[in-house]
């Protein structure tokens, strides 16, 4: 993309995507708001606590001792409030099930969670957008060969994906079929437990990565093919456009813009599938912390996955607004939103 | 395409439908001696019709199965069921025995009618309060409009999954069968109402300018006249489209929920409860018939992608 001159005109434009991009912001910080609050009261209105941990022998003072440090004898509004007030200042309290201030346990969730979905993300894009774009420009055996494949792992969604990987695994023994790290590599030196995570990334990446890449394929053959019939395709066809070129930088640039809402989409889809990848695998991710906590009722911590799970998505559709302004020039100079 | 699609679902239900006939086994029979015993092996001879050999465990710790060579059981075809084992102690297994030797065939054929209802009943939900809320806020307009289309477009940024999980960890984890099914038909039915009711709310917007329905106002037809009767057929074609999409992604969040230990007791045959009895990684290796259900699940959303495929609508990201 060229980089554009400071001239007046070009300065309106800037100022009509700076206001695009602040209005997204303010929904995302709205967004990472309402879910978390939203996860926190819904904890606390439900019936049972997170005291129901301490067992039913438990003698009274203990138990409400524990809902006095977790503020579960307040009201609701008034234990939001205070948490509120605290998470503005970045402390999101105490997490019953680890002992742990919530901050640091999301944080290397959210790191881990990343990791996965950042390389099922490469690799589905890799894989799916180049397989995309021959299917939709092509017809021959080899693009019907790649379309029933890719319908295939369209209609293996990650549960499916992630058991059948961990069968294959454990039966073969190629890799390891789950967690992050083996034992041996916890007091391993850096590079050691790098090269420790990287052979156990590949199967959960994967488990995420094929129904995401078979969704990638077909959509950008969709989108492909609906260019190529455009005008300007032919027209660049017949000042004799070599085809390689037209099909990169004429049809794949225009059929872009539809690929860049389907990226705001994906990272939803990425979430939603990275929880059950990460519980089959053993991932210790965002997705297996928020199933814990919810499990044990653990208030403040499902606040904080939900709040991180909110910044996520958010960060997602950032992301794909400022896709879509390199990709579209139309909605760089304000034509469409 | 589309029509193996079609095909194909319509087969699945029908085996649903018929599995106490089909079933070799009752779904909830244990084999005590039978626990993770392999698929049995039919042999067809034209002397003595169809038999096999019973298993005799020869390991319980290894899980090792030996077949009796000299023993055959004769196979009862037509007798009430389509087929079974003559003797009701070695039992036809044909697709193999989970944890604690029940049936994993049987048990899929009678998961299907839990998990296939659930499914129907929660896009039927889904169905309705999209259709009513979509139609609501295309119809009036204005206020009431934005505020249930921004409702909407909240619900459907979330990851469907968590939001489930949520509402399903916060009821008892305890209940009996029947709750948990009729929970599932309202949690699901209040995720997946949001994409129905987003999209029949822009037919109703752009079919309540046409003549035929200031025709209708007009004659005096009433609001939930004109709704009901004339603008909500409109949109019968998307919502076909839609309930295809989402019968799936039910199935599946049953089965998630499921796997994970907040669906269904495992006494239950739903294909859910079933994977979760796949879920030992350490046996998966050796028992890979447990897996029978995700088969199953690929099958029917294989199906569903055939006939969505074939009438050239775009897959959604669920």
């Amino acid at each position: 993309m060229q980089t554009r001159s400071q001239s007046g005109i070009d300065e309106s434009k800037s100022e009509a995507m700076l206001r695009f991009l602040v209005r997204r912001l303010l929904f995302a910080v709205l967004l990472v708001i309402a879910v978390s609050s939203g996860a926190l009261l819904l904890t606390r209105v439900a019936p049972g606590d997170v005291t129901a941990n301490l067992g039913a022998f438990a003698p009274p003072d203990e138990v409400a001792r524990t809902r006095a440090r977790f503020d579960l004898d307040r009201s609701p509004v008034a234990q939001w409030g205070g948490w509120a007030l605290r998470a503005s200042r970045f402390d999101f309290g105490d997490s019953f099930l680890y002992n742990r201030p919530v901050g640091a346990l999301i944080r290397s969730a959210a790191v881990n969670t990343a990791i996965l979905a950042v390389a099922a993300l490469a690799l589905a894009t890799l894989v799916g957008i180049p397989l995309g774009i021959l299917t939709g420009s092509r017809s021959g055996v080899l693009p019907a060969a790649v379309r029933g494949v890719s319908l295939v792992c369209l209609s293996v969604p990650p549960l499916l994906t992630s058991l059948f990987l961990v069968f294959l695994a454990s039966r073969t023994g190629w890799l390891p079929p789950g967690g992050m790290t083996s034992v041996d590599a916890i007091d391993a030196s850096w590079s050691a437990w790098m090269l420790d995570v990287a052979r156990h990334l590949p199967l959960p990446a994967l488990a995420l990565a094929l129904p995401l890449a078979a969704t990638f394929e077909r959509l950008q053959a969709q989108a492909m093919s609906e260019t190529i019939q455009q005008p300007f395709v032919v027209a660049a066809m017949a000042r004799g456009v070599g085809w390689r070129q037209l099909l990169v930088d004429h049809a794949w640039r225009a059929s872009l813009r539809s690929m860049c809402a389907i990226y705001g989409l994906a990272i939803g889809a990425l979430l939603s599938g990275s929880f059950i990848v990460e519980y089959v695998t053993a991932w210790p991710g965002l997705g297996r912390l928020m199933y814990e906590a919810l499990r044990a009722r653990d208030i403040y911590l499902i606040a904080g996955c939900a709040a991180m799970g909110g910044v996520f998505l958010a960060f997602g559709s950032v992301i794909a607004d400022l896709l879509l302004f390199a990709a579209d020039p139309r909605v760089r100079e304000g034509h469409a939103a | 395409m589309k029509r193996a699609g079609r095909g194909l679902l319509v087969a699945i239900v029908l085996i649903a439908v018929a599995a106490p006939w089909l079933a070799p086994n009752p779904p909830d029979r244990q084999f005590t001696t039978y626990l993770y015993a392999p698929p049995t092996r039919v042999h067809v001879e034209a002397a003595q019709g169809t038999y096999f050999h019973p298993l005799r465990v020869v390991s319980r710790l290894e899980r090792r199965f030996e077949e009796e060579r000299d023993r055959h059981v004769r196979l009862v075809w037509f007798d009430g069921r389509l087929v079974a084992s003559a003797d009701g102690n070695d039992p036809l297994l044909l697709l193999g025995a989970d944890s604690y030797g029940r049936d994993i065939f049987s048990r899929l054929l009678y998961g299907a009618r839990t998990s296939l209802g659930l499914a129907v009943l929660a896009t039927l939900a889904a169905m309705i309060i999209g259709a009513c809320v979509g139609g609501l806020a295309g119809y009036a307009g204005g206020l009431v409009d934005e505020t249930l289309s921004r409702l909407s477009d909240f619900v459907l940024v979330l990851p469907a999954i968590y939001v489930v999980l949520a509402l399903r960890s916060v009821m008892p984890l305890v209940l009996s069968p029947r709750d948990v099914f009729l929970l599932l038909v309202g949690i699901f039915g209040l995720i997946g109402w949001p994409i129905v009711a987003r999209g029949v709310r822009g037919i109703v917007a752009s079919e309540r300018e046409r003549e035929y329905i200031a025709a209708g106002r007009a004659l005096g037809a009433s609001p939930v006249r004109l709704l009901a009767v004339h603008l909500l057929p409109a949109t019968r074609g998307y919502l076909a489209t839609q309930a295809t999409l989402l019968l799936p992604a039910f199935i599946l969040a049953e089965a998630t929920l499921s796997y994970v230990g907040l669906g269904f007791p495992d006494a239950v045959p739903t294909w859910g409860t079933m994977l979760h009895d796949a879920s030992n990684v350490a046996l998966l290796g050796d028992a890979p018939w447990t897996l029978a259900p995700a088969a199953a699940i690929f099958v029917v959303v294989l199906a569903v992608n055939l006939v969505v495929q074939g009438s050239g609508e775009s897959p959604l990201l669920r």
